[in-house]
């Protein structure tokens, strides 16, 4: 994958962070399924998307 | 409130047990459900005769298939059926989906005007099969109907089969050509062949019931439509679906738990609660309640040899999407003018290969939009459900959420582009799709091109063009003045639809199969033997 976020990487991870303070684990995961399906909708691009799950599915530890 | 009088067929000993000489019939058809019946009369309608075995003696018993599409009516019309269900039948398009007591998404099924079929009609099954079975008696030379005839045993000759058929005035054996196996899910030819069934078992239950009401549960204006919720007020945490079917009859679906006790369930003072919860007060009957499990499932292959299966024999669906009925009868259209080709050599045993493929194709289209629709109403663990509940919630304002709720990817026609029989080209309607309606005007008055295409080869020429005189080839010309049948495009529907300009040829399942801008006597028929399946060789 390329690296995209380029200067602003401690802005995105803190924003992330910020997103999900105070929110209880349930909330949080809640969360970060709303954000998969908007940051999908934004990406839009099929292929796009499939390679992105899979890359991601790569690093599972179980 | 009465209810569907059902009147039982009447049972005719067979030729073969009143000592009359064994005959050889073309084509044996195994089982008279809608499937079955339609491929007869297709056949009929072709000249080819046929015997529908059934084990049974009535129409479909309760509640089962409601919602036909479009393509269906318009085969249904071709075989002559198709204004009478239209007549009866509840029209509607609009579906629209719930959370909880809002509404978050509605789709429109049919847009736009000029076609004489609607998007889809609710009628139930056993009108279905009745006014089926009425068509096939104006056939009384070319089909037999035989119910009560249970057929225990065939075996494939290899160019012929032969049947065992059990009756109450005993046992007899039958030789046919082909034997089309219309048995239904539970297809004991599938059995005894010992071929694997295989797909998805969807471990949720769900009730089924029909009630007869005389006010409308659909709210204030009572326009029938397809209402979908996900967890409603009336049924915490489940799905539920209504429908309008005629005679004031209301279905509704109910799911129920993964471990709900099915028996327990369908008892009438379980089933009354749960009803008044949606209805409210207002009087109703409950006409019929069952609790059903879905799969998901397919045959391999579904054409062995001589055996050929058609409709659920060789694929099931769940409900959600109305693929089950629609996808068979999408089957017999396909099957229907190539076995009565081949009976009467016109085209080779190998274009029945071809049913296999078009319709495997399609039923495997069937079978991913049901199975994701059922997986989306049944969160299979706690990460499915929050993604779907995720969804759900953001669908409430955010449109692109609102396209990933899945209550049912309603039947379409199937496409058949790319296929072999199909010659390659370029047109507004490409080769593969089915005819697209459109009304006309023609010498004696308005009319559909649907009612005007008939059931064989048929060139359609738009704009200032000469078809060709091939002999078996219908013609029909689209604003112009030629010495074959012409009309004009009325409204700019078929113009818009086909283009000003272009010459398509149609299958006689009502499929374009070529296209082309001038074509010769020469183009037609070799886009003719192509589609016969007489050039395998050089197409595969
Ligand atoms: C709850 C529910 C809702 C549905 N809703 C829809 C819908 O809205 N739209 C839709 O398109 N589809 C729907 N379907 C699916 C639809 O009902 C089926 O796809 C359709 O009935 C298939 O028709 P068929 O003729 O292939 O099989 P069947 O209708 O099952 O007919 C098979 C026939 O074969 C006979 N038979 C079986 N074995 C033998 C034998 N050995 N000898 C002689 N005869 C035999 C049987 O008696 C029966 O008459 C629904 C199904 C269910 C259960």
């Amino acid at each position: 994958m390329s690296d995209n976020l380029g200067l602003y990487q401690d802005d995105f991870y803190n924003a992330l962070m910020d997103a999900h303070a105070g929110l209880s684990e349930s909330a949080s995961h809640a969360l970060n399924a709303r954000l998969v399906l908007m940051l999908a909708n934004r990406v839009g691009d099929i292929e796009t998307l499939k390679d992105i799950l899979e890359k991601a599915r790569e690093y599972n530890d179980e | 409130m009465a209810g569907y009088k059902y009147e039982p067929f009447d049972y005719v000993k067979p030729p073969e047990l009143s000592g009359a000489a064994p005959a050889l019939y073309p084509v044996a058809i195994i089982g008279a459900g809608p499937i079955g019946l339609a491929l007869a009369i297709d056949l009929a309608q072709r000249g080819i005769k046929s015997v529908v075995l059934d084990d049974n003696n009535v129409v479909s018993v309760g509640s089962r298939a409601i919602c036909w599409a479009k393509r269906t009516l318009e085969i249904f019309n071709r075989l002559g059926v198709g204004e009478r269900m239209l007549e009866k039948g509840v029209t509607w398009k609009i579906g629209r989906n719930f959370h909880g007591d809002q509404e978050i998404y509605n789709f429109d099924l049919l847009p736009e005007d000029g076609h004489k079929y609607p998007a889809f009609i609710n009628l139930q099954q056993y009108y279905v099969e009745q006014y089926l079975v009425e068509r096939a008696r104006d056939f009384p030379e070319l089909i037999e109907l035989r119910f009560k005839n249970r057929v225990t045993g065939h075996k494939d000759h290899g160019d012929h089969v032969t049947l065992t058929v059990e009756t109450p005035d005993g046992t007899y054996e039958m030789v046919a050509e082909y034997y089309i196996a219309c048995d239904g899910a539970n297809s004991a030819t599938r059995e005894r062949m010992g071929l694997d069934f295989t797909g998805q078992t969807f471990q949720e239950q769900f009730l089924i019931a029909d009630i007869e009401m005389e006010d409308s549960p659909f709210g204030e204006n009572a326009v029938p439509e397809r209402w979908f919720w996900f967890d409603p007020p009336f049924h915490e945490g489940k799905s539920a679906l209504l429908h309008a079917q005629p005679d004031n009859i209301y279905r509704i679906d109910l799911q129920l738990d993964v471990d709900a006790d099915g028996k327990a369930e369908s008892a009438p003072e379980k089933v009354m609660p749960r009803i008044k919860a949606i209805v409210g007060d207002k009087p109703f009957r409950l006409d019929w309640v069952s609790v059903y499990k879905f799969r998901c499932i397919k045959l391999d292959r579904f054409v062995h040899n001589r055996v050929i299966f058609v409709g659920d024999s060789a694929h099931v669906v769940s409900p959600f999407g109305a693929r089950g009925g629609n996808g068979g009868i999408q089957d017999v259209d396909n099957i229907g003018w190539k076995l009565a080709a081949v009976l009467k050599s016109e085209a080779p045993a190998e274009l029945i290969e071809t049913y296999h493929e078009e319709r495997s194709h399609g039923s495997a289209e069937n079978i991913l939009n049901s199975s994701r629709a059922t997986n989306f109403m049944t969160p299979k663990t706690p990460v499915e459900a929050l993604f779907r509940a995720e969804v759900l919630k953001l669908a409430h304002d955010q449109p692109f959420a609102r396209r990933l709720v899945n209550s049912g990817r309603l039947s379409q026609p199937c496409s058949l582009a790319g296929m072999r029989l199909q010659s390659p080209g370029v047109a507004p309607l490409e080769p593969g799709q089915p005819l697209l309606d459109a009304p006309l005007d023609g010498a004696e008055g308005p009319t559909w091109l649907l009612d005007v295409v008939p059931p064989q080869f048929c060139l359609i020429g738009f704009g200032e063009v000469d078809l060709p005189d091939v002999p078996g080839v219908a013609r029909i010309g689209i604003n112009t003045i030629r010495e074959y049948p012409c009309f004009n495009s009325r409204d700019g529907f078929a113009t818009k639809r086909y283009g000003q300009q272009g010459v398509y040829l149609i299958r006689p399942d009502g499929h374009v199969c070529a296209v082309f801008s001038e074509p010769d006597r020469h183009d037609v028929e070799r886009a003719c033997a192509r589609a016969q399946g007489k050039m395998m060789e050089q197409a595969a």
